[in-house]
């Protein structure tokens, strides 16, 4: 079970006192966009082993969303950030390169 | 036969006996006694019968790896199978009964599985599956059954009579085990300031070191322990518990201990077990070596123990297995065990090296006692039935086939060699290194478990790393099997795992039927997968699976390590989550008044509700029948409180709801209330209820029972990560109001009644508006909507005072013979309007438009959650199955779900539909069955008759036709 | 309003830690600009207490001030004060985007006394309790439910839950609060 740490209260609980809310940085497609990009929006998710961006609320405590990094096979958390950011911030982009040099970066 | 010394025992106190009970019989032990200690000081060698060929069983180790000694203990609400007599200490009055055999321990019919041996070869119940199956079922499984099964489950009739509870403690270290590594280690931390636990499984303190008196820093180990404890307790910031397991390292440093609070104290008014939740910085295991048995045939017999243990039972408890006890080694260690029991006056006619010369401190030692060292011999076979008679030794490096030499003993001890304890090193993800000269894995300090910076958080100190401490010892040789060539009767009868029965030979023959990968092998023989779960045979299992595949020990490598290091109890899992907070009962205002009322209950999440408040000697059915007729012909009430109540507001509250709801939400007027839909991205229906505009930049969202709070969820997941500049709060107001629906012809009398100052009037008060004010002396916000299409209004006043308004209502209503209705009242009245239910009509591939709710999809607007998802193909697609009533032509009452067969079958192959019941009723109203379903086309089918299953697998017509069974035009709502 | 009850009436029970429902309170959520000169004036008006930093809760003349979120606060005044509470808000924040609302019947409110309070807690809520200042605030969940709790004093804390489930929060701290279930984790 995961520890986290939420940006937005400063709490460090454990995970049973957040909601994952699946994959970040997801854009919305609504009326009149292309059938490919809304199955993009609605149906595919990344599944890296590896760096991951991901959704997560903090439920049980102050209620916000917020976004982190993390490494779904070492379960390392590279960092969290504001949900108000659309696409992962520059300083949490170069601590993943520093931990792991081989990844590909985001997208 | 084993037996108390007349002398020594460090942790029992002579002076207090306590009497027990093993299989009935009256025993005597003394007050820091194990069960174990207790049955051995008793001469109780024999303790039970081993799973397969319920072979006698005695007491082999002294710890938490016992394979053998599993007894029930207690009984009636306090019975518990497969209890460790090793960890068990011995109370007064303690009940115990020993397993596996019928009728009787001594005599065992089932012990003739162990004459069928040859029969019951590895894989041998997976082999027996593949034979014809009727043989299987009426000969072997009938067998199988009666002798099968690990201890005996308890009565499910029976309650744990005891309490538990759980513990969430943060630390920066913890220590698991409290040896001389583990309480070294805890000194280090907390010198350093940290805040620190350290757990230690057993009772008592020390580890080996002070059984074999050892010196710490100078000083007997005994001392040392004594003052670093002292250090320890004495310091705010350290957390010392003894009788406390560490069962398993998780994820980001999440380690559970599980405490046995009282196991040692029956009837103490205490929690009997506590699992300790706990986040550690670090985890230091300091959990030592286990001694690993050495393969010899016969080593399964009662009287041969693991040397260690041998010696533990004579410094410890003063317990002696025997009175001749034959010592069998690969290593010096072993050697300890034959000078302890030679200075507790215990004869030890020989001790039996594998190794030729070994040239050790210990064995100079032993031989200077005057103790006869066999070197280069082996045990070739061990005498005896239900006890051990004597060994029969032979050249190590031979076949067993020449007998060198018979010695008659009582017991053995037997040492393969040691094996850290690196469980919780492996839980969550450490690798380990093969240590050739100690023939064990270890950790690799290079592969540590990875905590939630990257970083290793687990080490392992002292005999867990690897470090067995005894520097000027002689080398120890491994042997994996004793003599080193033996043949095949011999193999057959050496035991890898004795409480599953599973011999070297078993590993052998997996490995020729193509067992390659380690873990196929564990399940196909299943070697380890008993209680102990192979804490003493696994790396013998793998040795010999490595041997059998020609391959490297390291190349093979081991099964994984699970958690719970050894079981722990359900009780301490579950907590205090029992009886009547197993899980949380939401309760409205008026819960108490309904229950006090006879209502019978329905869940709704978590929610109770009133399903129907049946009178003395009514059915549930005559109970719904009597009070919707009640309510459409008078006035009845309903307790609405559980429906969720969202404050939408701020400057973009009107465009926010435009966004969630299907219509359109910002043309509705203050003092106005509409119905609205919610959809997710799909354009499947989610949610729906009555919104009210407050003012203008405030509106009042009514969602159903079970959808607040994820309503309230997703309306703030668009606001804080899609929309996050758009100025709207929500505060859930579910819990802040009492809300009652007053519903019958009679409602507005009743309510006009209580007096206020809110105009209820037709004119002044129509339809889908709503009003703020008094009635009576309470504050109420009143709502005039209908979900039973009658006149009705839905009043909410705070929930303080919910039962005294509602009171205030049975009063009111006294004259028109106001009573209360439930939730099956509510839903039948519901389908006769042909009003939809989210969750009946919907299953989260319904969208509106299947619904008929066209009317409430805005056409005009250019974009709302789930619009796009509408526009798919498939969804505008004519073929759609879509909302009609349904009238069976004999007037029953359909099936809930049944379907509308066609014949043929679909794409899957299965039977071919074309339409389901989504409600069904019997309506009081109309006297007949009245349901609503999702037929193919159905609106382009009115009048058409179609055939539904029946419960019973019959079929029963039904005419499809309007879903609104009564007051279409809704004259009665609208007076 | 004479005949308004809280969700369990007031309830006592005295075990490792006396335990006590509070009765009625007046609770007011506040949401808005935590920042704003606008919302600090309005939260001194109605409390006299200061906007508590995060995770804190303050203490006015007529009032107590807890922060729940980035954007949110919860007020607690004497019950008969909620109504004027948010008028007193809504006049002063007249123009900013705030909103207050009366949440005082939605709530349940729990006073935990006594050394052990912390050993209870830490029964049913996943919290580091060491370094808990007085004047510190948590949200969490007790056990299966959410809560937020905070320290009133060196030995007397509070929990507040939603009120449908009072009968629960009640029924687990009575339990976890048995005697014979002392832990000595934070006490000795
Ligand atoms: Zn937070």
């Amino acid at each position: 079970m995961l520890l986290l740490t939420c940006p937005c209260c400063g709490v460090t609980a454990e995970e049973t006192e957040f909601a994952n809310g699946g994959e970040a940085h997801l854009k919305r497609f609504g009326p009149g966009s292309s059938d490919a990009d809304y199955e993009a929006y609605m149906f595919n998710r990344k599944n890296p082993r590896g760096v991951h961006f991901e959704r997560w609320r903090h439920a049980y405590g102050c209620g916000k969303w917020f976004l982190m990094a993390r490494d779904t096979m070492t379960l390392e958390v590279y960092g969290a950030y504001p949900a108000q950011t659309t696409e992962p911030p520059a300083e949490i982009v170069a601590k993943i390169k520093a931990r792991r040099p081989e990844w590909e970066g985001y997208k | 036969m084993s037996y108390r010394l007349a002398t020594g025992g460090r942790l029992i106190d002579r002076s207090r006996p306590l009497d027990f009970t093993f299989n009935g019989k009256t025993l005597r032990g003394f007050a820091g006694d194990t069960l174990a200690a207790a049955l051995l000081g008793a001469g109780q060698t024999l303790v039970g019968r081993s799973f397969k060929y319920h072979r006698p069983r005695g007491i082999v180790a002294s710890g938490a790896e016992e394979p053998n000694a599993l007894v029930g203990m207690g009984e009636g609400q306090r019975f518990e199978p497969n209890q460790r007599t090793t960890t068990t200490e011995l109370f007064s009055g303690l009940k115990a009964v020993s397993q596996n055999h019928w009728p009787s321990l001594d005599f065992d019919i089932g012990a003739v599985n162990a004459k069928l041996w040859r029969f019951f070869p590895a894989g041998f119940y997976y082999k027996m599956f593949i034979h014809p199956r009727s043989f299987w079922k009426h000969v072997y499984e009938p067998i199988v059954r009666q002798s099968a099964g690990l201890g005996k489950a308890p009565d499910a009739e029976t309650r744990d009579a005891d309490r538990y509870e759980q513990f969430y403690a943060h630390c920066d270290v913890l220590v698991a085990g409290g040896g001389i590594a583990g309480l070294t280690a805890a000194r280090a931390a907390a010198a350093e300031g940290k805040r620190v636990i350290v757990i230690e499984q057993a009772a008592h303190w020390g580890g080996r070191a002070v059984v074999d008196g050892a010196e710490v820093e100078g000083q007997p180990a005994a001392g040392w322990v004594e003052a670093v404890l002292g250090d320890l307790h004495a310091n705010p910031a350290v957390t010392v518990l003894n009788r406390t397991m560490a069962a398993g390292v998780h994820d980001h440093g999440y380690v559970l201990a599980y405490q046995r609070v009282a196991d040692h104290e029956p009837g103490a008014d205490k929690p009997r077990h506590r699992l300790w939740r706990v986040r550690a910085g670090h985890v230091i295991a300091a959990t030592g070596a286990i001694e690993r048995p050495l393969s010899f045939a016969g080593n399964d017999l009662p009287g041969v123990m693991l040397a260690a243990a041998v010696r533990d039972y004579v410094v410890n408890w003063a317990v002696s297995p025997g009175k001749r006890v034959v010592v069998v080694t690969n290593n010096d260690d072993a050697y300890r065990t034959a000078l302890a029991l030679h200075a507790a006056g215990v004869a030890v006619p020989v001790i039996i090296d594998a190794r030729t010369e070994p040239r050790g401190a210990l064995v100079e030692q032993a031989r200077a006692a005057g103790l006869r060292v066999a070197d280069g011999m082996a045990v070739r076979s061990v005498k005896g039935g239900k006890a051990v008679t004597g060994v029969e030794l032979c050249r190590f490096d031979s076949d067993g086939g020449a007998v060198a030499e018979t010695i008659a003993c009582d017991a053995v001890a037997m040492s393969g060699g040691w094996s850290p304890v690196v469980h919780l090193w492996s839980h969550c993800g450490g690798k380990l290194l093969w240590d050739e000269a100690g023939a064990f894995f270890r950790p690799d300090p290079s592969r540590p478990p990875l905590g939630r910076d990257g970083q290793g958080f687990v080490t392992c100190t002292g005999a867990a790393n690897g470090d067995l401490g005894d520097t000027d010892a002689a080398p120890m040789m491994p042997v994996w099997m004793m003599p080193a060539k033996a043949d095949y009767l011999l193999r057959a009868k050496m035991w890898l795992d004795p409480q599953n029965d599973v011999k070297v030979s078993d590993v052998q023959l997996a490995a020729k039927e193509g067992y390659a990968s380690v873990e196929h092998t564990k399940r196909y023989t299943t070697l380890g997968m008993a209680t102990d779960q192979g804490k003493l045979s696994n790396i013998n299992g793998l040795a010999i699976l490595s041997d059998a595949l020609g391959q490297p020990i390291p190349q093979t490598g081991t099964t994984t390590f699970r958690p719970p290091y050894t079981p722990i109890s359900l009780g301490a899992i579950a907590g205090e989550a029992r009886g009547p907070i197993f899980q949380p009962l939401r309760r409205t205002p008026m819960h108490a008044w309904h229950e006090a009322n006879g209502a019978h209950w329905e869940p709704v999440g978590q929610w109770r509700r009133p399903y129907c408040y049946p009178r003395d000697g009514e059915s549930h059915g005559h109970a719904v029948s009597r009070e919707i007729t009640q309510v459409r012909g008078s006035v009845g009430l309903l307790d609405a409180s559980t429906l969720g109540k969202l404050l939408v507001t701020g400057p973009d509250a009107a465009k926010f709801l435009d966004m969630l709801y299907t219509n359109m939400m910002s043309t509705l007027k203050p003092g106005k209330c509409r119905y609205g839909l919610m959809c997710n991205e799909n354009g499947f229906l989610s949610d729906d209820g009555v919104v009210a505009r407050l003012d203008d930049q405030t509106f009042l969202c009514h969602t159903t029972s079970g959808g607040a709070d994820r309503i309230h969820a997703w309306m703030e997941d668009w606001l804080q990560c899609e929309w996050w500049d758009w100025k709207v709060h929500v505060v859930n107001l579910t819990e802040e109001y009492a809300q009652i629906a007053v519903v019958g012809p009679n409602a507005r009398k009743v309510l006009e009644k209580l007096g206020g100052d809110i105009d209820l009037s037709k004119e002044a008060f129509p339809f889908m508006d709503w009003r703020e004010g008094r009635l009576g002396k309470f504050r109420a916000r009143v709502f005039r909507i209908s979900f039973s299409g009658e006149l009705s209004y839905e009043i909410a006043v705070p929930a303080s005072e919910g039962q005294a308004f509602w009171d205030a209502l049975m009063q009111a209503g006294a004259e028109f013979g106001m009573m209360p209705y439930g939730t099956e009242a509510l839903h039948v009245m519901r389908a006769e309007k042909g009003f939809i239910m989210i969750g009946d009509e919907t299953d989260g591939t319904v969208i509106p438009q299947d619904l008929g709710l066209d009317w409430a999809v805005s056409k005009k607007k250019p974009d709302f959650l789930g619009k796009r998802g509408m526009e798919r193909p498939a969804m505008t697609s004519a073929d759609r199955w879509k909302l009609v009533g349904l009238e069976t032509l004999d007037g029953s009452v359909l099936a809930d779900g049944a379907l509308a067969p066609l014949p043929g079958k679909n794409v899957n192959g299965q039977q071919e539909t074309q339409g389901r019941v989504t409600s069904t009723y019997f309506s009081p109203t109309l006297g007949r069955g009245i349901a609503m379903g999702l037929v193919h086309r159905g609106p382009e089918r009115m009048g058409e008759v179609i055939a539904f299953q029946t419960e019973s697998g019959g079929r029963v017509e039904a005419r499809i036709v309007d879903p609104c069974f009564y007051d279409k035009a809704g004259e009665k709502q609208n007076v | 309003m004479s005949e308004a009850v809280s969700a369990l009436n007031g309830a006592h029970f005295a075990g490792l830690v006396d335990l006590a429902e509070a009765g009625l309170k007046g609770m007011v959520t506040l949401r808005g600009d935590l920042s704003s000169p606008a919302l600090a004036a309005a939260v001194k008006a109605a409390t006299g207490a200061a906007v508590p930093a995060v995770r804190r809760i303050e203490a006015g003349a007529s009032g107590q001030a807890a922060w729940m979120s980035p954007d949110e606060l919860l007020l607690i005044t004497p019950y008969a004060r909620a109504g004027a509470v948010v008028e007193i808000l809504r006049r002063e924040l007249a123009g900013e985007f705030a909103t207050a609302a009366d949440v005082s019947d939605a709530r349940a409110l729990f006073k935990i006394r006594g050394p052990q309070a912390r050993d209870v807690l830490a029964k049913i809520c996943p919290v580091d309790f060491t370094g808990f200042a007085v004047g510190e605030l948590r949200r969490t969940r007790a056990a299966q439910v959410a809560a937020a709790l905070w320290r009133e004093s060196e030995d007397e804390w509070r929990l507040v839950c939603f009120r449908s489930v009072a009968q629960y929060v009640w029924d687990l701290l009575a339990t976890v609060s048995a005697p014979g279930g002392e832990v000595g984790f934070y006490h000795r």
